[in-house]
C-alpha cells in the first residue's frame, strides 16, 4: 500500500516515464500527456492540503518502511506545514512551466516533457524526505534533470552554464553528504546502532566545536542553493541560459531547497551552532538583499535582472530564518513560496516577451502598453508583486521577516539590520519600476514592436493562475500562515532550545495587521 | 584426491573445459563456416556460476591450497558475471574488429581462470600463479589487433611492466618465506601477529613488495603508468573487461593477504596506503580532466575508482571490507555497460574515442545515448544509480573510521570526475554532429548485454540491501 506522499512522487516519475514511450513525432500527444500528468500532480496536493490537520505541528502523512536497515536507512516521508506549502508551489509551478513551453519548445518534446516531471518527481522527494540518505538521493538527483534543461534547450552559452551549475552544487553538496555520514556514525557511537533518520539526529547532542563544522558544512551547501552572497555566481549564468520553464522552476522551486535546507536540516541539527551563527549568515543575507538590488538595477537583460532581484529576495528569506523568531521563520516560509509565485511569474512573463522578440533586453523594447495591453496589465500585478505592495503576495513575508528581526533575540545588532534590510524593498521598487517603465511606457521606438500579439488563450492560462494566486496570497495570507505555524514554533523553540510562551495574540495581530494594511490600500 | 578437491576447483575447472573446448572447435572448423564460440563461453560461465552457488554455506579446501568460502564463491560469481556480460557485449563487435574470434573467446576464459583461482586461495604462491595465469591472457588479449601498432606499443608495455611488477610480488613472497617459512596465509598470519610489535625488516620488506605487486595490478598511482595506453591501445572489449576483471581478481587477493595474514601489520601499511589511496583519487581525476580520447578518460577514471576501493581498504572495519565488495560488483557492471556502448558505435571510420566523435549521439542513437549517460552517471556517482551508493558506502566506512580527510577528498575528487564524465553527455546531448549518419547498427545480443548492466545499475542503486548482505556475509568468511 502506498500512502499519498509516495503517490505524489510516484505519479510525475511514472508519467515521465510513460511519456518516453510515446512514439515519435508525436509531439502534440506528449504536451498533452504531460501538462496532464502535472495537473493530476497537482490535483492530488490539493488533496493533500485540504486533508492536512493544520492545528498539528506533527509530520503527517507519514510512511515509514525498512530500506537498509543495517545502515539505519529508512524510507522515512512526511510532511508538516512548511514543506506543505513548498510541495503546493511545486506542483503548481510544474504545469505552469510545462504549459509556456508549449510552443517555444519543439525539439526533443519527449525528452524535455520527461525530465521536467522527473524533476518535479525529485523536487517533491526533497520536500518530504524525513531520512536523510533518501533526502541527499533526491537531492543530488534533481541535479540531472536541470542540467539537462539547461545545457539541451537553453541559450547561448548554455553548456557553461549547466556545467557551472552542476559542478557549483555539488562540490557545495559533497562536504554536506560527508558530514551526513559523519552524523551516522556518530549516532552509532551514542547509541550502538547507525541511524539516518532526522528525528533520531535531532535528538543527538552534539558537543560544540564539531556543531560548528558540521553546521558549516550543511550551511555551505545549502548557501550555495539559496544562493546567499557571495555564493550567487553561478545563478545569473544559469537563470540567463536556461529555457524559460528551467528558469521558472530553477527560481520558483529549486531556490527554495536551499532556505528550506537550512530551515529543516542544518538549524534543527545543530542548534548551537546555529544561534552562533546566525548573526553571521544575516549579515550575509544583509550585503545579499542590498547588492542584488544594486547589481539588478544596473542589469540590460531583463533575465539577468531577475535573476539578481531573486538574490536580494532570498536574502530576506535567509533574514528572516537567521532572526530565529516565530514572526521572522513564518516570514521567511511565506516568502519562499510567494518569491517562487512573482518570480515564476517574471520569468514567463519575460519568457513570452522573448518568444515574440528573440531578445531580452530591455533597450529593445519599449511603450509595449500600447501593443499589448493585457500582457502588461499582468506584467504589472507580477512586477508589484515581486515589489511586495501591501495587498499582494511577497508584502506580507517581507513585513513579517522585517517584524521578527527587528525582535530579534540573537543578533546585537537586530535593528540596523532591518534597517538595511528595509532598503532593500525601496531599492526592489525603483529597479523593478524603473525596468517596468523602460519597457511598457512611453511611446514604440522600435518598429519591430509595433505589431506584437497580445495574449494567446494558452499564455491566459498560464499567466492568470499567478497572478491569482499573488493576489490571494497577498489578502488572505491567513490560509497559508495558519497551517505553518505549529511547525514553525516547533523548529524555532528546538532551536533557541526553549519553549516559547503561546503569544498567539500577538501573532494574529501581526498577520491581522497585514491584513488590515493590505485591505486599506 | 577427494571429491572435496575436485568440488573446490570446480568453477575452475569448468572455465578452463570452455576453453579448451573453444579451441578445439576452432581448430576443427571448416574455412568460412561459423562455430558459436561465444555460447561455448556462455555455458562454461554459467557452469562456473552454478557450481560456485550450489556450494554456498559449503566451506571446503582442494589440495590443501584452494578454498570455497563464501568470499570466493562471491568473486567467482562476479567474475563470471563480467565474463558473460563480455561475452554478450562481443557479439557482433569482435568480428567486426576482426579479431581472431576463438582466440578471443579462449584467451578471456582462461584468464577467467586465474581470476577465479585468485579469489579462491590462501596461498601466497598460487596467487602468484593465478595471477601469472591471467596477466597472461590478458596481455595477448591487449594486444589481439595485430595490425594496430597502438595495440602492439600497449601490450607490450604492459607485458614489460607486468612482468616487472609480478617480479617484485615474487620477490616479497619469498621474502615473506624466508621470514615466517610457510607461504600459506594463515600460518604467515600467526606469525606475522607474534612479531606484530617489533617487525623484522624483512617482514616489512616483503610487506611493501606485495603491496607494491598488488599496486600494481588495480592500477594504483604511483604504479599507474601502464593502465592509460593499455585501456586506449587494446580492443575496446578487452579495456571494458580487463579494467572490471582484473580489478575484481587483483582486490579479491588484495583484501585477502591484507586484512588477514597482513592485518597485524596494520600500523605499517595503513598510512602508505592512505597516502596511494589519496594520490590515486587524486592523479586518476585530475589527469582525467585533461583527456580528449575518451578510452584513456575512462581509463584515469578507473584508476580514480581504484583509489575509491583502496579507501575501503584503509578503513579496514567490516563495512569496509563490504564495501570493497559491493563496489566492485557496482563498478563492473557500469563499466562494463559503458565500454559495451564505445564498443557498440567503434567502427574503423569512426572511432568514437576522441570526445568530438559523440557529437550529436542524443539525436542520432537516442537509446545508446541514453545508455551511456545512465553509466556515466553512475560512474559519476549520481543516485538512484548504483554508483551513488557504491560511493556512499565506502565513505561510510572510511568515516567509522574517522577517515575524515579521506572521506573528504573522495567525494572532491568525485566531483573533479563529475565534469569529465559530463563532457560526453554534452557532446551527444548539447553539440550538433558535423559527419552524421555513419555509425552502425547494433547487434541484439550486445544489446541485451547493454541493457542487462542498465538492468543492474538500477536495481542495486535502488535495492542494495540483498547484494550488501551478501558481501558481508561474504567478507566474514575470510576472518
Amino acid at each position: 500500500m502506498t500512502g499519498i506522499l509516495t503517490t505524489l512522487v510516484l505519479v510525475p516519475l511514472a508519467g515521465g516515464g510513460a511519456v518516453l514511450l510515446v512514439g515519435r513525432d508525436r509531439d502534440a500527444l506528449v504536451r498533452r500527456l504531460a501538462l496532464g500528468i502535472s495537473l493530476v500532480t497537482f490535483a492530488l496536493s490539493m488533496m493533500l492540503w485540504t486533508r492536512f490537520d493544520p492545528g498539528s505541528a506533527d509530520y503527517q502523512f507519514v510512511e515509514r518502511h525498512t530500506w537498509l536497515p543495517e545502515f539505519g536507512i529508512s524510507y522515512h516521508v512526511g510532511v508538516d506545514g512548511i514543506s506543505l506549502l513548498l510541495i503546493l508551489l511545486t506542483t503548481f509551478l510544474t504545469p505552469l512551466a510545462l504549459l509556456c513551453s508549449w510552443e517555444s519548445i519543439e525539439s526533443r518534446v519527449r525528452e524535455f516533457a520527461f525530465l521536467m516531471l522527473a524533476l518535479e518527481a525529485a523536487m517533491i522527494g526533497v520536500f518530504i524526505s524525513l531520512d536523510l540518505f533518501l533526502f541527499y538521493l533526491f537531492w543530488d538527483a534533481m541535479l540531472i534533470p536541470m542540467y539537462f534543461l539547461i545545457g539541451v534547450w537553453g541559450y547561448d552559452r548554455r553548456i557553461y552554464a549547466a556545467i557551472k551549475f552542476i559542478l557549483y552544487t555539488l562540490a557545495g553538496s559533497v562536504l554536506m553528504l560527508v558530514a551526513i555520514l559523519w552524523l551516522a556514525s556518530f549516532h552509532q557511537t551514542q547509541t550502538g546502532v547507525p541511524s539516518f533518520d532526522l528525528a533520531d539526529l535531532m535528538a543527538l547532542s552534539i558537543p560544540g566545536g564539531l556543531q560548528t563544522w558540521l553546521f558549516l558544512a550543511f550551511a555551505v551547501a545549502f548557501a550555495i542553493k539559496v544562493p546567499i552572497f557571495p555564493f550567487h555566481t553561478w545563478l545569473p549564468d544559469a537563470h540567463v541560459e536556461a529555457p524559460t520553464a528551467g528558469s521558472v522552476i530553477l527560481a520558483g522551486v529549486l531556490l527554495k531547497m536551499g532556505t528550506y535546507g537550512l530551515l529543516r536540516f542544518a538549524f534543527p541539527l545543530f542548534p548551537e551552532a546555529a544561534r552562533l551563527f546566525a548573526p553571521y549568515l544575516a549579515t550575509l543575507a544583509v550585503v545579499g538583499i542590498v547588492y542584488g538590488a544594486l547589481v539588478a538595477m544596473v542589469q540590460p537583460d531583463l533575465k539577468k535582472l531577475v535573476a539578481y532581484s531573486s538574490v536580494s529576495h532570498l536574502g530576506f528569506v535567509v533574514l528572516g530564518i537567521c532572526a530565529l523568531t516565530v514572526n521572522g521563520v513564518q516570514g521567511s516560509v511565506f516568502q519562499m513560496v510567494a518569491h517562487g509565485i512573482s518570480t515564476g511569474g517574471l520569468f514567463l512573463i519575460v519568457g513570452m516577451l522573448s518568444e515574440r522578440r528573440h531578445t531580452r533586453q530591455i533597450a529593445e523594447f519599449g511603450g509595449l502598453k500600447a501593443v499589448m495591453p493585457r500582457l502588461v496589465a499582468a506584467f504589472f500585478l507580477v512586477t508589484l508583486a515581486s515589489i511586495a505592495l501591501p495587498g499582494m503576495n511577497g508584502f506580507v513575508g517581507e513585513f513579517l521577516i522585517l517584524l521578527g528581526t527587528f525582535a530579534s533575540p540573537f543578533s546585537a545588532h537586530a535593528r540596523l539590520y532591518t534597517a538595511v534590510a528595509a532598503t532593500g524593498v525601496i531599492l526592489s521598487a525603483v529597479y523593478m519600476l524603473w525596468m517596468f517603465q523602460r519597457v511598457n511606457y512611453g511611446t514604440v521606438t522600435n518598429p519591430k514592436n509595433r505589431a506584437l500579439r497580445d495574449l494567446s488563450l494558452r499564455e491566459w492560462c498560464v499567466i492568470g493562475p499567478v497572478c491569482a494566486v499573488a493576489i490571494l496570497m497577498g489578502v488572505a495570507p491567513n490560509a497559508f500562515l495558519r497551517p505553518m505555524e505549529p511547525a514553525v514554533r516547533r523548529v524555532v523553540e528546538h532551536i533557541r532550545g526553549t519553549s516559547l510562551p503561546m503569544n498567539a495574540g500577538r501573532q494574529t495581530t501581526a498577520v491581522g495587521g497585514v491584513r488590515e494594511a493590505a485591505v486599506r490600500r | 584426491m577427494t571429491q572435496a578437491d575436485f568440488a573446490a576447483v570446480a568453477p575452475m575447472l569448468i572455465v578452463t573445459l570452455a576453453a579448451c573446448a573453444t579451441l578445439l572447435a576452432e581448430a576443427f572448423r571448416a574455412g568460412d563456416e561459423r562455430m558459436p564460440f561465444e555460447l561455448l563461453g556462455l555455458i562454461g560461465l554459467g557452469g562456473a556460476i552454478a557450481a560456485s552457488v550450489l556450494q554456498w554455506h559449503q566451506e571446503k579446501v582442494g589440495f590443501g591450497v584452494i578454498v570455497i568460502d563464501h568470499y570466493s564463491i562471491f568473486f567467482n560469481v562476479t567474475i563470471a558475471g563480467i565474463g558473460i556480460l563480455t561475452t554478450l557485449l562481443s557479439v557482433g563487435a569482435a568480428q567486426r574488429d576482426k579479431l581472431p574470434v576463438a582466440e578471443y573467446y579462449a584467451l578471456m576464459l582462461f584468464s577467467i581462470a586465474g581470476m577465479m583461482l585468485m579469489g579462491s586461495t590462501r596461498d601466497l604462491l598460487v596467487i602468484f600463479i593465478a595471477l601469472e595465469i591471467l596477466s597472461l591472457g590478458v596481455y595477448v588479449l591487449t594486444g589481439l589487433r595485430r595490425t594496430s601498432e597502438a595495440g602492439a606499443e600497449a601490450a607490450f608495455k604492459y607485458f614489460v611492466l607486468g612482468g616487472f611488477s609480478s617480479a617484485i610480488f615474487l620477490y616479497g613472497i619469498a621474502l615473506a618465506y624466508a621470514v615466517s617459512g610457510t607461504t600459506k596465509l594463515d600460518e604467515l598470519g600467526m606469525q606475522v601477529a607474534g612479531a606484530a610489535l617489533n617487525p623484522d625488516l624483512i617482514l616489512i620488506l616483503a610487506m611493501v613488495f606485495l603491496l607494491v605487486g598488488f599496486a600494481f595490478k588495480v592500477s594504483a598511482v604511483p604504479f599507474h603508468m601502464w593502465t592509460p595506453d593499455a585501456y586506449q591501445g587494446a580492443p575496446t572489449l578487452v579495456t571494458g573487461f580487463m579494467s572490471t576483471g582484473v580489478k575484481a581478481a587483483a582486490f579479491a587477493a588484495f583484501v585477502r593477504v591484507f586484512l588477514s595474514a597482513l592485518e597485524p601489520l596494520r600500523v605499517d601499511w595503513m598510512p602508505v596506503l592512505s597516502a596511494i589511496a589519496g594520490l590515486t583519487m587524486i592523479v586518476g581525476t585530475v589527469v582525467g580532466v585533461a583527456q580528449t580520447s575518451v578510452k584513456r578518460m575512462l581509463a584515469y577514471s578507473s584508476i580514480a575508482h581504484a583509489g575509491y576501493l583502496l579507501v575501503g581498504l584503509v578503513a579496514a572495519n567490516t563495512a569496509g571490507k563490504a564495501a570493497i565488495l559491493f563496489y566492485v560488483v557496482a563498478y563492473a557492471a557500469t563499466n562494463l555497460g559503458a565500454f559495451g556502448v564505445l564498443a557498440a558505435l567503434s567502427t574503423p571510420d569512426r572511432n568514437h574515442d576522441d570526445v568530438r566523435d559523440f557529437a550529436g549521439l542524443g539525436k542520432d542513437r537516442p537509446g545508446l545515448a541514453a545508455l551511456l549517460t545512465v553509466f556515466l552517471l553512475s560512474l559519476g556517482g549520481f543516485p538512484p544509480t548504483v554508483g551513488f551508493v557504491a560511493k556512499w558506502y565506502i565513505f561510510n566506512a572510511a568515516i567509522q573510521q574517522n577517515l575524515i580527510s579521506l572521506a573528504i577528498l573522495g567525494v572532491l575528487t568525485s566531483v573533479v570526475s563529475v565534469f569529465f564524465y559530463l563532457r560526453i553527455v554534452v557532446m551527444m546531448y548539447m553539440v550538433e554532429d558535423k559527419a552524421p549518419g555513419r555509425r552502425p547498427a547494433v547487434p541484439k545480443v550486445a544489446m541485451a548485454g547493454m541493457v542487462l548492466a542498465l538492468a543492474a545499475v538500477f536495481y542495486l542503486g535502488v535495492m542494495p540491501g540483498p547484494l550488501l548482505r551478501v558481501a558481508v556475509d561474504s567478507v566474514a568468511s575470510i576472518f
